[in-house]
């Protein structure tokens, strides 16, 4: 009898604290919109995201720059990081031999642990040097944050995208060869193409990475609250906006750096969305 | 046309091994540069037990660092590790719960540091009253690592054979006894690493521990007293761009320490799942 009530109370336990994970999001999503949306009340939410201007002094809150700062920064992480990461994956699943694999995939790892401030020390005194003295400008500048952060999401697209090559059956690259097609043509014809759901989980989850990352960019993109104008212009992100000014701010520039975060919190969820929508297609073709 | 096939073929080859030696080549000269640049700054004053403008040791950081991390991991181990045993050994895999929990769990791996702290802020700092201290930010890292403890913890649980829990029910013991002695035990390798992953993640963490645990760089008066971790010692000391020697060689610090981590937590995967090989040879 006393058993029987242990077992129970033990397994409430257990579930209770299963359920700690639902309560952080729960908590999450109610501290990030009951702080941010009421900023809205005061500027409407569309002169907020498309307004070009960021003054708080001045209350003028337009994030539109930032926004485009964010996308500007990742688009050029994931075109210069992800075939590197996904061909980096290939020869690592396919072509390497087993004492290469050996050295190259803890490296790999090592390098997907390091901290983000390290990286952007990285940045500050080798990227943004070798900018400045070869492209001219300040250097601090959407090249080197699209520079680094590729760096960044590196590991993460070769990790992921290894896995998903090594998830494809052996017999459809087995059966690609019988037909008389090279190894390399095999890899690249029925292998890559078979992984596609999963090569494209590992960018979007690389995207993640890249839109959420804050301290490694701030110390290297120049921070500047104003419209993109080139690649060797400063610019600043959503994430590094908040970080930046939340130290000082009061009232309505905190309520507006609030609101920035939600915008980026809406962000994030959507390209979640899109992750976990895609690993199920990976997993049952 | 067959000679041209193959020219395709071996230039497929010859791009794949070459971004491979790009990103090998990457990785290299990031961890050269911060030991080349880093190791000559290390001396015996930088880990002084007294702090000063002048000499910025980075011991009260060290310290402070390993409080935060008892903080958040004696509140995300449990809550991670119990929720697994519920994920693993008593729900249902199909259930509603089940369901929502990994949703959930996903979701928040996902969400980037900064709205941590963003959030730790508001909750801790502001809301509670608590201002920047340790408490507030190893409570706001503990979330932040709940996740990854729980999936760990849960891998490590589903792959003890179903034999020993049937094993244990067969010799009489309830459901609690065999996930207490035999399961937890079996898994203990397999859990250790993910605490320990999760120990890198607290020591790498930076935006969401400057609105919430604060920038104080001395000993902290206790845990409501604000403190910097490591990364944020360096951080802030490779913004002042006054101590940039310092900032290297606390770049090597920390390196060292999240490398040594990590490598801990492979070797426990890999010997926990050698270990599991042997069970099953002697079946």
């Amino acid at each position: 009898m006393r058993v029987q009530w242990k077992e129970k109370a033990m397994r409430c336990v257990f579930g209770a604290a299963a359920c700690a994970c639902i309560l952080a999001v729960l908590l999450i999503c109610f501290f990030l919109f009951a702080n941010g949306l009421p900023f809205f009340e005061q500027v409407p939410v569309l002169d907020f995201l498309s307004g070009e201007v960021w003054r708080p002094s001045s209350g003028q809150f337009g994030i539109l720059p930032m926004i485009l700062g964010s996308v500007y920064v990742t688009a050029g992480a994931l075109i210069l990081g992800a075939p590197l990461g996904i061909l980096t994956a290939v020869y690592l699943a396919r072509f390497c031999s087993k004492r290469m694999y050996a050295v190259l995939k803890p490296a790999i790892s090592l390098l997907a642990g390091i901290p983000s401030v390290v990286y952007g020390f990285f940045g500050l005194t080798v990227i943004v040097p070798a900018v400045r003295e070869t492209l001219g400008g300040f250097g601090s500048s959407m090249l080197a944050a699209s520079l680094l952060l590729a760096l960044m999401i590196l590991p993460t697209v070769v990790l992921q995208a290894e896995a998903a090559l090594r998830a494809v059956p052996e017999n459809y690259y087995e059966g690609s060869l019988a037909l008389g097609a090279t190894r390399e043509a095999s890899v690249f014809r029925t292998v890559v193409p078979a992984a596609k759901s999963g090569l494209l989980a590992a960018v979007i989850l690389a995207l993640g990475r890249a839109v959420g990352e804050t301290m490694a960019v701030m110390m290297v993109a120049g921070n500047q609250a104003r419209m993109p104008s080139g690649l060797l212009s400063g610019i600043r992100t959503l994430t590094v906006n908040i970080v930046m000014e939340m130290g000082y701010a009061t009232d309505l520039h905190r309520q507006a750096l609030m609101a920035t975060g939600v915008a980026l919190f809406v962000f994030i969820l959507l390209i979640n969305l899109l992750f976990s929508a895609l690993k199920q297609k990976g997993v049952k073709p | 046309m067959k000679k041209k096939r193959y020219l395709g073929s071996a230039f497929i080859r010859l791009l794949c091994g070459l971004c491979a030696s790009l990103t090998a080549g990457a990785l290299a000269l990031l961890v050269g540069y911060i030991l080349l640049t880093g190791v000559p700054h290390l001396s015996a004053s930088l880990f002084s037990p007294v702090y000063t403008s002048e000499n910025v040791s980075l011991l009260p950081a060290l310290f402070n660092t390993l409080i935060l991390t008892l903080v958040s991991l004696a509140v995300a181990a449990p809550l991670g590790v119990g929720g697994a045993i519920y994920l693993a050994e008593y729900a249902h895999r199909q259930s509603k719960l089940v369901k929502a929990v990994r949703l959930t769990a996903e979701t928040l791996c996902g969400i980037p540091s900064i709205l941590y702290g963003l959030f730790g802020m508001m909750v801790f700092v502001l809301t509670l009253r608590w201002g920047y201290s340790l408490l507030g930010g190893g409570m706001t890292l503990a979330v932040m690592i709940l996740p990854l403890i729980l999936r760990t913890t849960e891998e490590a649980l589903l792959s003890v054979p179903d034999s020993y829990r049937e094993g244990s029910f067969g010799l009489g013991a309830g459901k609690l006894r065999t996930v207490v002695r035999i399961v937890l035990p079996s898994a203990k390798g397999g859990i250790a690493a993910g605490l320990i992953l999760s120990i890198g993640r607290v020591v790498g963490e930076t935006a969401a521990l400057i609105y919430t645990a604060g920038t104080v760089a001395d000993f902290p008066d206790g845990l409501m007293a604000s403190g910097r971790t490591l990364a944020v010692h360096m951080y802030v000391l490779s913004g002042e761009g006054l101590h940039v020697g310092e900032a290297s060689a606390t770049a090597v610090t920390l390196l060292a320490i999240v490398a040594g981590m990590n490598a801990l937590s492979a070797l426990l995967i890999q010997k926990s799942a050698k270990g599991e090989n042997h069970g099953k040879n002697h079946r």
